[in-house]
């Protein structure tokens, strides 16, 4: 049994998806040796410098490129090197990607991914450690997705590719080498828009996404222990949100811990809460609380002080205890 | 590589100067005198289109527009050097020339003044003048301006790898060459010797701000070297001249020689937008001196002097332009108007509604 990372999950899909589609064109900074991450490596030398290739260091340029080349019949794949980067890039794609189909009655589309590595944990201070998903979330014509396993980012970014509108792709970097599992083959799709039930349960449901899911899986087995049985579900899409799984979480358990990793203040924690506040009230036996980020600009980079920010399985499981106390 | 045709000096600062010769023999290659003819109707038609706009505006009839008058050999001229249908267009808010002398008819334009649901630019989603058809492959652009260059860039792009021998040819003011993007985009043009090309329809003014405070050189098209890529001003009131610089830039593009940045210079005689007075930031002196070389009388001077043209034939199309004219804002304002039920249409391929908050 072969165990596959994100990582190599992440590169096999581009491997696939270019190998079978040659519409297909890879661009960013770096990625001709690899990328920071290693996460496009050897893809030139299989595909060449006219599909994979760098670019200038100039995120709303090459963005902007790529949403033309899309419009003109090409499916691009940009990658950013950091989400904390991708700033200069947004009018690009709130402005343009998000809107093109909208404003032209369907007539010009913009076949677009954008991936990009968020999160934090890896000592990357305040500009190589951001969660924006909640900054795109908020973008109605663009999908937001954070796969949190190798079979879901492979299995997604095939989706995001094969999807006629812009995706937002976002890979948590301490997750690249860290999470591994056998990935089946053939492997099933995964749709963008459906979250995952990853761990059924009957007394609190932690709702997560990213690298928060798997400390919540872990807190959830702590608590096993402790005969407090969790549900843990995966949002894996942010954009739109599976609200028939939400809801489903909330009515199976009555109380409900929302874990992310990005800021509180505007978080998509916010909005996964008002779903269930609104369709789920009566279900509730705990008002819903979320577990995310401090309201600080970004975590430091000092290890404590990187650690003080992000949530762990002992965070969780002590919010959830609370809630099953409740 | 820069070539640096016709130097001259910022429009707005110094006015028009007084060397304009009007020469019988003057021509462009690849524009024969049914062309000129055709060009000059077409100018003609977006100057009379441009005025109604504005006095449909002025009676309440459309709550807001802007246009291009002035522009009209800048527009048509470029145009007249492309292959509509094949090549891609980018245009800006200022381009009502540019959609006429590309094909868009006088019914889609009236259609766009009055947001009508079967405006084929936007179907009432945006404002006017923020073209986009599908048939002559002209791409939508936002009211964000510089954000199409990049687009434009990525177009060229995709015609190159798909080994078309389309050009893409993208428009914009020249105060629009101050954003980031008009940079980032031609410089990734440049590096990938793209088939585009940049034309900055130079007025002199960005709104209120004149050129110097803009930026603090007179040609835009200097901006050309520090990219690589050829640069080239020309008097953007002559049509002629505007065909002919075109012209070898599209055809540089083509041959796989990469982008131009094409300055030409000119004037809007216009408020910015129906929303602007004009009065508050530029002398009717100033105005009257660029009337004085309107790009619409100086080609018409030169079809009949070139005998290409009787005075009365020229007034048999102005009258022609206006009888259109009278028949598209008849069938335009008849048209249906946009159904509010319609707003979540085209939000993605597969769906129709968005998410709403429900009450159970």
């Amino acid at each position: 049994m072969t165990q596959t990372s994100i990582a190599e999950a992440i590169q096999s899909a581009h491997r696939e998806i270019m190998r079978d589609d040659d519409r297909v064109i890879l661009l960013g900074e770096d990625v001709e040796a690899g990328g920071v991450f290693r996460i496009t490596n050897g893809l030139r030398d299989e595909f060449g410098p006219q599909r994979v290739f760098d670019t200038p260091l100039s995120e709303a340029g090459f963005t902007g490129a790529a949403i033309g080349a899309a419009i003109g019949g090409m499916r691009p794949i940009v990658e950013i090197q950091f989400v904390d980067f991708i700033l200069p890039a947004l009018n690009q794609l709130i402005s343009e990607a998000a809107k093109m189909r909208y404003r032209s009655l369907g007539a010009w589309t913009v076949p677009l991914v954008v991936r990009t590595p968020y999160g934090g944990g890896v000592h990357g201070g305040l500009y190589h450690s951001q969660s924006m998903e909640a900054l795109f979330a908020h973008v109605p014509g663009l999908k937001v997705v954070m796969p949190a396993t190798p079979a879901d980012a492979k299995a997604l970014l095939h989706s995001a590719v094969q999807d006629p509108d812009p995706v937002i792709f976002l890979e948590h970097k301490r997750s690249y080498r860290l999470i591994r599992e056998e990935i089946p083959d053939p492997l099933p799709p995964v749709a963008i828009g459906q979250a995952a039930l990853r761990r059924d349960g009957q007394d609190v449901a932690i709702i997560a996404t990213g690298l928060a899911l798997h400390h919540g899986l872990a807190a959830a087995e702590q608590l096993q222990a402790e005969n407090i049985d969790c549900l843990v579900l995966d949002l894996r899409t942010v954009l739109p949100l599976d609200k028939p799984a939400i809801l489903s979480a909330a009515r199976r358990t009555g109380k409900v811990l929302i874990v992310h990793e990005d800021h509180l203040t505007g978080g998509i924690g916010g909005e996964v809460a008002a779903i269930i506040a609104a369709e789920a009230f009566e279900h509730l036996d705990a008002p819903i609380q979320r577990l995310a980020g401090p309201d600080i600009p970004a975590m430091g980079y000092h290890p404590a002080l990187e650690q003080a920010f992000l949530p762990n399985p002992d965070t969780i499981a002590q919010a959830a205890r609370r809630l099953a106390a409740y | 590589m820069t070539t640096t045709q016709q130097p001259q000096p910022s429009a707005a600062s110094t006015g028009p100067t007084s060397t304009e010769h009007a020469d019988e023999t003057r021509s462009s290659p690849g524009l024969t005198k049914e062309d000129l003819i055709r060009r000059w109707y077409q100018m003609v038609l977006a100057r009379k289109i441009g005025e109604r706009w504005f006095v449909l505006n002025r009676q309440g009839k459309a709550p807001f527009v802007i246009t291009g008058q002035g522009h009209e050999a800048t527009q048509v001229g470029t145009v007249a050097a492309l292959s509509a249908g094949k090549d891609w267009v980018v245009p800006y808010y200022r381009d009502l020339g540019v959609a006429l002398a590309l094909g868009m008819t006088p019914d889609e334009l009236m259609l766009n003044v009055f947001a009508k649901a079967d405006d084929p630019n936007s179907g009432g989603r945006q404002m006017p003048a923020h073209w986009s058809h599908k048939r002559l492959r002209m791409v939508s652009g936002s009211s964000v301006v510089g954000t199409q260059l990049p687009i434009a860039a990525g177009l060229a792009w995709a015609a190159k790898l798909q080994g078309h021998d389309a050009v893409a040819v993208t428009y914009l003011g020249e105060g629009s060459t101050n954003q980031g993007e008009f940079h980032e985009g031609l410089n990734f043009a440049a590096v990938q010797r793209l088939p585009l090309v940049v034309v900055v329809e130079n007025n002199g003014y960005a709104i209120t701000e004149i050129q110097a405070k803009e930026m603090a050189i007179a040609d835009v098209a200097d901006r050309a070297q520090a990219y690589g890529v050829r640069g080239a001003v020309v008097d953007g009131n002559d049509l002629i001249e505007v065909h002919r610089a075109m012209q070898i830039a599209v055809q540089a593009a083509r041959r796989g020689h990469g982008p131009t940045l094409l300055e030409a210079k000119t004037y809007r005689i216009v408020p910015h937008s129906s929303d602007d007075d004009d009065r508050r930031y530029r002398t009717r002196e100033e105005l009257d001196l660029w009337r004085a070389r309107d790009p619409i009388d100086r080609l018409r001077k030169h079809l009949l002097e070139a005998r290409i043209l009787t005075s009365e034939q020229a007034d048999e199309l102005i009258a022609k332009a206006a009888e259109e004219l009278r028949g598209a804002e008849a069938f335009a304002a008849a048209a249906p108007d946009p159904d509010p039920a319609s707003l979540a249409t085209h939000l993605y391929a597969d769906s129709t509604t968005p998410s709403t908050s429900s009450i159970p």
